[in-house]
């Protein structure tokens, strides 16, 4: 019963998305308030009927409900709870209820706390919002419904895929999703103002937080995931250059040039046809990447079912969607006037640099995932396109871009003074090229690559705090007025300076995990010793370690430093009855400077283990260098200055104030 | 007018691609293509599964060359995919097609009892418990299913669970090309 309401509940989600999509666009062309209001009442009425079915797909995995096809195939009645809950999204059709939930709820925060957008413009966004949900609706209610009965129900469910039970990767894909269809907001808006034919500095105002609320969940989403990649998947890795990991970074690479084009378009009112064609960008690839994940197009490690029909559909969505608003593009911007001239030395042009490698680099992700498909289309041989063209290409074309982050951040507006820039930066490129010799010097696995990263690590630190010195003047005025201005820093300024160090602190991350990773595989017995590092490990034996729905393996390490026990790590070989597969649970012992990473292998003969050690220097570093760049743009986002409704509010305030004099 | 081609770039760099999309699709993504396609069976031998009234016998690259088609089915106890595909095998089997199997890095009383609930399609079943032969076979994931002809050649490969499109689509018309 539960189920057949939350399949009507989509039916009535789709009815109303119908709605949205086209009563606000006839109300806004006609002037007609009452057709324009439409359009919020509709999206809330969406949100909240896609929460009902959403609701009733839960309820049917938490009590496990195995007469529904979904449940059945997804869930299992020993899974623990969590992963019951988790699994509803684990799959195709409960991913796509996910999706049109999030949609939904930043259709119903437009409506919402979109109080301040123009009427015609705030009808036109949201129908532009409706009609999304109206394709994503249509899509699962033909192909994917997740409310499907089976009869006679079967005793117990197929269970989840067991690599899938973990807890960061039950949070996974809503943060993903959180960035993906965040950006489906900044689409709307822009199609809004390509409909009305004028971009300008409000309009930039108000996309700012929303495309920032979707980059910071994004972020947020891919440093989960490829956390979860590091410590599940066991190959002591991070970032694998895998399709589906790149059908989440090409929209963050967009995204972010985004984020940064628009804050031209707000303060000098240029770049405007090129923010709005990002902003169709970065929503295109993120609906790229559900087609990619979905529709097995590319193969790939992920575990998702692929159908090629839902593809069909898939594709015939992303045409019209990428299609229709890149052809909207071609025939409305031309007509846009740039704003500011500004000389070749300026903000502007350090942004422009800004986006120009992000686009650049983003065509060079986007090239090598599609390259094995236009091969294949070719009739050329299957390939996989890995690592060593992504290092190639990807990396030296962020060289420049972080070597000009400082400069491009300290830089004024129109015409810049480079020089003085440069001056104001000595301290920060003193601190680079001091890191890089000590480092050489100090660090035994350092060549010229990693000295180069460490430096520019330092580089972007050093000058997020030379660009924090310069701002509240210190040792220019006095002491206790620099605590006053920096007291009184506004949001944004400490959004760039926290961004901006965070990914000084990844770069560092990335470098010394990279370059200073150490490897052995051996076979080992218990009372076995080996050394890496400089660590000396001994392995203790395998003892059994059954869980609720599984049966394991449990191999123990101590490492021991200089004769000192440093830490004892427990590895899983982990084997789910049930699913018939097994997983490995690394051990793994974090500290600030690095990782040790123990995996246990397959019994090579009695008593005999095949055993995998990383040492993996500064790993942690990844993940809180990315954590505090999006922390950087939280910082942004809650900048009093932007925030929605303000400029109204201020307004009414100054009336009533008026009105008591 | 320059500039305004310069604004239809992106749409027409977008229909590129869908049309490299639309493609992709209709290419089955299970399908790939095997190295060892109209290449002879790779010399393998294998012990029986003890006790799947087989007598034992177990299976070698000699049993695949003697003038007969047969459809070669890697498989074991453990793969959810494989008790899926495993009614249409046994539908070929009742057909009079000849079918062996390879018993891949799988326990033999495992696959026994296996064999004894979901029922026995095999002439001849060879026990490759270390997946040595599955290397051999470059075995990508199981269930996978060759159909060799009757002088030992693969004639073609498929890479999982074996649905009824598949046998119409693809392994009937293979069978029938090579005298079956």
């Amino acid at each position: 019963m539960i189920a057949e309401l939350g399949h009507l509940a989509l039916v009535l989600a789709f009815v109303l998305a119908l709605v949205q999509a086209s009563l606000p666009m006839i109300g806004a062309s006609r002037r007609d308030p009452f057709l324009m209001s439409t359009g919020s009442t509709a999206a809330i009425g969406q949100f909240v009927f896609i929460s009902l079915a959403f609701a009733a797909l839960i309820h049917g995995y938490v009590v496990s409900d195995f007469s529904i096809e979904n449940v059945f195939l997804n869930s299992h009645s020993t899974k623990p709870l969590l992963y019951k809950i988790s699994g509803a999204w684990g799959n195709h059709e409960g991913s796509l209820v996910l999706w049109v939930l999030i949609l939904a709820l930043f259709g119903a925060a437009v409506a919402v706390f979109g109080r301040n957008l123009p009427a015609p413009f705030k009808a036109r966004t949201l129908a532009v919002q409706g009609i999304i949900g109206l394709g994503f609706l249509a899509f699962m209610l033909l192909t994917s419904n997740p409310f499907i009965r089976l009869d006679p129900a079967p005793l117990d469910g197929r269970g989840l895929n067991p690599i899938l039970q973990d807890p960061g990767l039950a949070m996974h894909p809503p943060m993903l999703y959180l960035g993906y269809v965040g950006f489906s907001t900044t689409f709307s808006f822009a199609m809004a103002a390509l409909i009305e034919g004028r971009v300008d500095a409000t309009w930039a105002r108000w996309a700012r937080p929303w495309t920032l609320a979707a980059w910071i969940s994004l972020t947020f989403g891919i440093a989960l995931g490829s956390w979860w990649a590091y410590y599940e998947l066991g190959w002591g890795g991070w970032w694998f250059w895998d399709p589906v990991e790149n059908a989440s970074f090409m929209p963050w690479l967009a995204g972010t040039a985004l984020l940064h084009s628009a804050i031209v378009v707000e303060k000098r009112e240029t770049l405007k046809s090129w923010t709005i064609l990002l902003a169709i960008l970065t929503f295109s690839l993120s609906l790229l990447g559900t087609f990619l994940v979905r529709s097995g197009v590319l193969t790939s490690v992920h575990a998702f079912a692929t159908d090629p029909e839902r593809g069909v559909f898939i594709l015939a969505l992303l045409v019209v969607a990428i299609g229709g608003s890149l052809a909207l593009y071609s025939w409305r911007a031309p007509s846009m006037q740039g704003g500011g001239l500004f000389a070749p030395i300026s903000r502007e042009s350090a942004l422009l640099l800004n986006n120009l490698l992000l686009a650049t680099a983003t065509a060079t992700v986007l090239l090598g995932t599609l390259y094995p498909l236009f091969l294949d289309a070719l009739a050329g041989p299957k390939i996989s396109v890995g690592p060593p063209f992504f290092n190639a290409t990807f990396v030296p074309l962020m060289v420049p871009l972080l070597v000009a982050v400082p400069i491009g951040s300290m830089l004024a507006w129109k015409r810049g003074d480079l020089r003085g820039v440069v001056a104001r930066l000595s301290a920060a490129g003193l601190a680079a090229v001091l890191v890089a010799v000590l480092c050489s010097l100090y660090i035994d696995w350092t060549g010229t690559a990693a000295a180069l990263g460490f430096a520019l690590a330092a580089w972007l630190v050093a000058g997020s705090l030379n660009d924090l010195a310069f701002r509240i003047g210190l040792f220019r005025i006095g002491f206790a007025r620099s605590l006053e201005r920096l007291a009184g820093l506004p949001g944004s300024a400490w959004g760039v300076i926290v961004a901006h160090a965070g990914l000084g602190i990844l770069v560092a991350g990335i470098t010394a995990s990279s370059a200073g990773q150490s490897e052995r595989i051996l076979t080992m017995k218990a009372g076995d010793e080996t050394d890496i590092a400089g660590y000396t490990v001994r392995f203790e034996g395998v003892t059994n370690a059954d869980g609720p729905n599984y049966e394991a393996r449990r191999g123990t390490f101590v490492a021991s430093l200089d004769g000192e026990v440093v830490a004892r790590l427990h590895s899983e070989k982990r084997f789910f009855p049930v699913e018939g597969r097994p997983t490995t649970e690394a051990g793994i012992d974090t500290t600030l400077w690095r990782d040790l990473y123990f995996v246990l292998g397959d019994e090579a003969g009695p008593g005999l283990f095949t055993v995998r050690l990383y040492h993996n220097p500064l790993v942690i570093w990844i993940w809180g260098g990315t954590v505090i760049m999006g922390l950087g743009g939280f910082c942004s986002l809650v900048d009093r200055r932007f925030r929605i409704g303000v400029p109204r509010m201020a307004q009414s305030h100054a009336v009533a104030a008026g009105a008591r004099a | 007018m320059n500039r305004r081609w310069l604004f239809l770039l992106p749409v027409l760099a977008f229909a590129g691609i869908a049309v490299f999309l639309g493609i992709g699709l209709t290419h089955d993504p299970s399908k790939l293509p095997s190295a060892l396609l109209d290449k002879p069976v790779p010399r393998f031998e294998l012990p029986g599964l003890d006790g799947a009234d087989l007598d034992g016998e177990g299976l070698s690259s000699a049993d695949l060359a003697d003038g007969e088609p047969v459809l070669v089915n890697i498989f074991a106890s453990w793969c959810v995919p494989c008790r899926v595909e495993h009614p249409y095998i046994n539908a070929l089997a009742e057909e009079g097609i000849r079918v062996v199997g390879i018993n891949y890095k799988d326990k033999p009383e495992d696959a026994r009892a296996w064999l004894a609930g979901l029922g026995n399609p095999y002439t001849l079943i060879g026990s490759d418990r270390d997946g040595r032969a599955g290397i051999e076979w470059g075995v990508y994931g199981v269930p996978e299913t060759f159909v060799i002809d009757g002088s030992g050649t693969i004639r073609y490969k498929h890479v999982g669970p074996v649905q009824e499109r598949d046998l119409r689509n693809a392994i009937r018309p293979v069978l029938e090309e090579i005298g079956r």
